[in-house]
């Protein structure tokens, strides 16, 4: 088991040694425009040059990288280069923003889609049409469109929730949940749709199986075999959908985070890279596919307690 | 399968995707917007970006501007035009890419060797990994935010899904006979690929082209939205933002850009679907699991046949695509009487096993009982809900299944299963359930029960199994084991070892058996009389010895001669089940 961890743990790592790589490689075919950014408008390009220079973005790209890294593996991410800001501090700041709406909005999506899924491949009907009309519309509405209408009728016609901006949990909570409760549903639509699918999909196929037949026969009350039993054998599959469902969302915070002002990842990373920010930039590559690291070990560890084949097999 | 219904089967996708509305509505939404676009220089002489100061928030129809103006007096209907092409381009691009990259690799890495395989799998699990639109902001700097650039590489973040897509197609069509024909009479792999894995590959990548182009024109507008890229390059996506600073004041100026791009993905979506529902067939419908026969005996009909089971005139039918009902089992009567063992006999799909079901109460949904009537000790199971049926099943009436593998839960302890079991159908306590079921198992033969009670049915062998099963059957110590084809699916090893088991556990628990068989020599070894069912009825009851002298009906007669030239070994069970299973499959 911990040998197992171990094992993704290092392929993670590795994993995000070569995403930072490939960024820095396509990055610095730009060092030349980062260096006039940070010059400002009519610099000549002798003074580009000697920016450059100082910024030591003219070494080898390979030893400016390698020097990233050892700093990076260190905790070093350097610094903004126009607000020299540290980089690590100002990412953990605005990190608690995109993962306290990606997380809630994670979690929400599969209470939700276990929930309608089960229910419409348990007992068909009307709430099999409800399931699969909010499933139609998650696909049909991009969700872009969802949160501005969500901000409309819920903050600016119903005053319900604030429209924009962000309350620290620390704050108050209750504050809290209302900034993040629009963003919230507007990341969730897309999720709640694909998952709701898979989960139903899946359902369907583990009721019609045979152990169903065998376990009625042994008079098992119905909800237990629903519960303990299909859905068991089906949240496998749903469990890949949901680490995917994250590396969608965490995109999608950023344009979320952007209609409602939340301080996040998104604004940060938007500002720096229209920049050329390469600090940043480097820092935030690292923590997305850190993050997505993370996501998939865990989703892997729950679907080795879910699948004892998986088990075995690792 | 009825004629209508290969009927339908045949008529080409093209005509069934034309008789569809969802699709005709979605594609020709889709062929105006595409004409929209093409024909702006036609339906406006405003380009995208021309101001009039003096239009600014102009109202509908105000200065020449058909939708109005925006609050930099630019007008809105251009605008509307011209967002079509910068959607329609980036649609082209990111599919183009996305498909380029997905379908080579995906016919490579699925085609060719493991070896090519791991390395494919190995870079589009690279690229799967990463948050697609985190990455293209971040490569800003590397596009210059040109929505064109931005496009290509968001057709690469969507190679992956096609390449999985035609990978697992490929796979899947590689090992088929004719493709490994095709190989053995020397083609070359370019031209099997192209004629045979092709065929295969091309209808799901067209449904996956729908919402490659959907998703496509999501993100561009996202990104417009966002305010990626050069502003004067006109986009639903940047229109949206600006009617979206412009919210308060002119709500309108954010209605047409959204209801645009609304439109245009929702219909992608819809294409898409319903050319999966015209290339691929329907979706799979959920159906309840209970389900409690509607039909209801009237109490005062009195059985004509005694017993402690006692089936009669039993009908089953099934919907056909038309509508109607076809019957499998048609006016069935049989009974068992307490103790004894009766072997239903018959070829497959003679109705023996829907007999056995609808005994049992676990039909498939669809099925529907048309008349009869189904006795256990005088009482009837036909029309009662589930909760009655399950007080009855485990303790008066129980099942072992044919194929034992696919009746255990894979994801559930053996152990955990039967406690589940036994606790349904007994009031014990988890403790009293755990020891019966480790004693059940234990009598079942099972060589180390406290080991398969920790084992996951994968763990286990098939004969281990269907021990298993049979423990979990007797374990309420029930009247009646209705068990179907208990065997078939065993080494012919094992299968007198499991006939030997139900013949012991019938004596110690003085069970009533029905068996269901194709085979003879099972019948020969353990059941006291026989009926031989087909097309739907018992055609023949009697005696296992009468029936074996004397067969009076055809039928039983022509099924008996398929085994009687091995008649000699049917004093040695093993082998006398074996010959049968020979003649079965020859």
């Amino acid at each position: 088991m911990t040998v197992y961890v171990l094992r993704r743990l290092t392929a993670g790592l590795v994993l995000a040694v070569l995403v930072t790589m490939i960024t820095f490689l396509l990055l610095s075919t730009t060092f030349d425009d980062v260096a006039s950014s940070v010059l400002g408008n009519g610099a000549t390009p002798q003074q580009v040059t000697a920016q450059k220079a100082l910024m030591g973005l003219d070494r080898p790209v390979a030893i400016q990288y390698s020097d990233w890294l050892t700093h990076a593996v260190r905790g070093d991410l350097g610094a903004s280069y126009f607000t020299s800001e540290p980089v690590r501090s100002a990412l953990t700041a605005r990190l608690g923003v995109t993962l306290s709406i990606v997380v809630v909005a994670l979690l929400a999506t599969s209470v939700i889609s276990v929930a309608l899924g089960v229910a419409a491949a348990a007992r068909g009907g009307a709430v099999d049409r409800i399931a699969q009309g909010v499933a139609m519309v998650g696909y049909l509405v991009p969700s872009l469109l969802v949160a501005i209408a969500l901000v409309y009728v819920l903050a600016i016609e119903l005053h319900v929730f604030p429209a924009t901006g962000y309350t620290d949990f620390g704050e108050s909570p209750s504050r809290w949940a209302s900034s993040i409760a629009i963003p919230v549903v507007a990341l969730m639509m897309g999720g709640v749709a694909s998952l709701t699918s898979q989960i139903r999909g899946a359902m369907i196929g583990e009721l019609r199986k045979d152990y169903v037949r065998t376990l009625r026969t042994r008079g098992v009350p119905t909800r237990s075999i629903v519960l303990r039993h299909a859905l068991r054998n089906a949240a496998g599959p749903a469990l890949t959908v949901l680490s995917l469902e994250f590396i969608q969302m965490l995109g999608g915070a950023l344009i979320i985070e952007q209609i409602f002002a939340l301080p996040g990842f998104g604004q940060y990373a938007f500002n720096a890279s229209l920049q050329g920010d390469v600090p940043i930039i480097m820092g935030i590559s690292l923590f997305g596919v850190l993050l997505v690291v993370v996501v998939n070990l865990v989703v892997d560890l729950l679907n080795g307690w879910l699948n004892p084949k998986a088990r075995t097999v690792n | 399968m009825s004629p209508s219904s290969t009927e339908a089967r045949r008529r080409s996708p093209l005509r069934r995707l034309l008789a569809d509305p969802q699709a005709v509505l979605s594609a020709s939404l889709l062929v105006l917007v595409v004409l929209l676009g093409l024909l702006t220089p036609l339906l406006t002489d405003h380009g995208p970006n021309q101001v009039n100061l003096d239009a600014i928030n102009a109202g509908v129809g105000e200065h020449g501007y058909l939708l109005g103006g925006d609050k930099s007096g630019r007008d809105i209907f251009a605008r509307l035009l011209h967002s079509i092409d910068t959607s329609v381009v980036s649609a082209l691009i990111g599919t183009s890419i996305a498909l380029a990259i997905g379908i080579t690799s995906g016919l490579v890495g699925g085609y060719f060797g493991r070896r090519t395989r791991a390395v494919t799998e190995w870079v589009f699990n690279l690229v799967m990994t990463f948050p697609g639109l985190l990455l293209l902001i971040i490569l800003m700097p590397v596009t210059k935010g040109d929505y064109k650039a931005t496009m290509v590489v968001f057709g690469v973040l969507l190679s992956p899904g096609i390449y999985r897509l035609v990978r697992n197609l490929v796979l899947g069509v590689k090992n088929e006979l004719y493709v490994d024909a095709a190989r053995v009479s020397g083609l070359p792999d370019r031209r099997i690929l192209r004629r045979h894995v092709f065929t295969v590959v091309r209808g799901p990548v067209i449904i996956a082209t729908a919402f490659l182009a959907g998703s496509s024109i999501a993100v561009q507008s996202g990104l417009a939205f966002l305010g990626v890229g050069s502003s004067t390059v006109p986009s639903f996506g940047a229109m949206i933002s600006e009617g979206f600073t412009n919210l308060y004041e002119e709500p309108q100026q954010f209605l047409w850009p959204s209801l645009a791009l609304g439109i245009i993905t929702a219909s992608l979506v819809l294409l898409g679907n319903a050319l999966r529902d015209a290339l691929e067939g329907g979706r799979p419908k959920p159906s309840r699991i209970v389900t409690a026969t509607s039909y209801r005996p009237s109490a005062t009909e009195v059985p004509s046949v005694a017993g402690l089971l006692t089936v009669e005139d039993l009908a089953i039918a099934y919907p056909t695509p038309t509508g109607e009902l076809k019957e499998v089992v048609s006016g069935v009567t049989l009974s068992v009487a307490a103790g004894e063992t009766l072997g239903l006999v018959g070829e497959s799909g003679s109705g023996k096993t829907q007999t056995a079901f609808a005994a049992l109460g676990v039909l498939p949904p669809e099925a529907v009982v048309t008349r009869g009537s189904i006795r256990l000790d005088g009482r009837e199971l036909l029309g009662l809900s589930e909760r009655e049926l399950r007080a009855v099943r485990g303790t008066s009436i129980a099942y072992v299944p044919q194929e034992p593998m696919s009746n255990l839960d894979p994801s559930c302890t053996v152990g955990a299963q039967l406690v589940e079991g036994v606790r349904a159908a007994t009031p014990m306590s988890g403790r009293e359930a755990r020891e019966r079921v480790l004693a059940l198992l234990a009598r079942v033969g099972i060589p180390d029960p406290e080991r398969t009670f920790r084992s996951y049915p994968h763990q286990i062998s098939g004969g281990m199994a269907q021990r298993v099963l049979i423990a979990g059957a007797v374990a309420g110590r029930p009247l009646l084991l209705i068990a179907d084809e208990p065997t078939t699916a065993l080494d012919v090893t094992v299968q007198a070892e499991i006939l030997d088991l139900l013949r012991d556990l019938q004596k110690d628990l003085n069970m009533a058996v029905l068996l269901v068989t194709h085979n003879f020599g099972v019948v020969a070894d353990i059941c006291g009389r026989v009926a031989v069912m087909r097309e739907g009825t018992v055609v023949e009851t009697g005696t296992t010895d009468d029936l074996f002298a004397a067969p009076r009906h055809p039928y039983t007669r022509k099924l008996l001669d398929s085994i009687l030239d091995e008649t000699a070994l049917r004093t040695d069970p093993p082998t006398a089940s074996a010959g049968a299973l020979e003649t079965e499959t020859r």
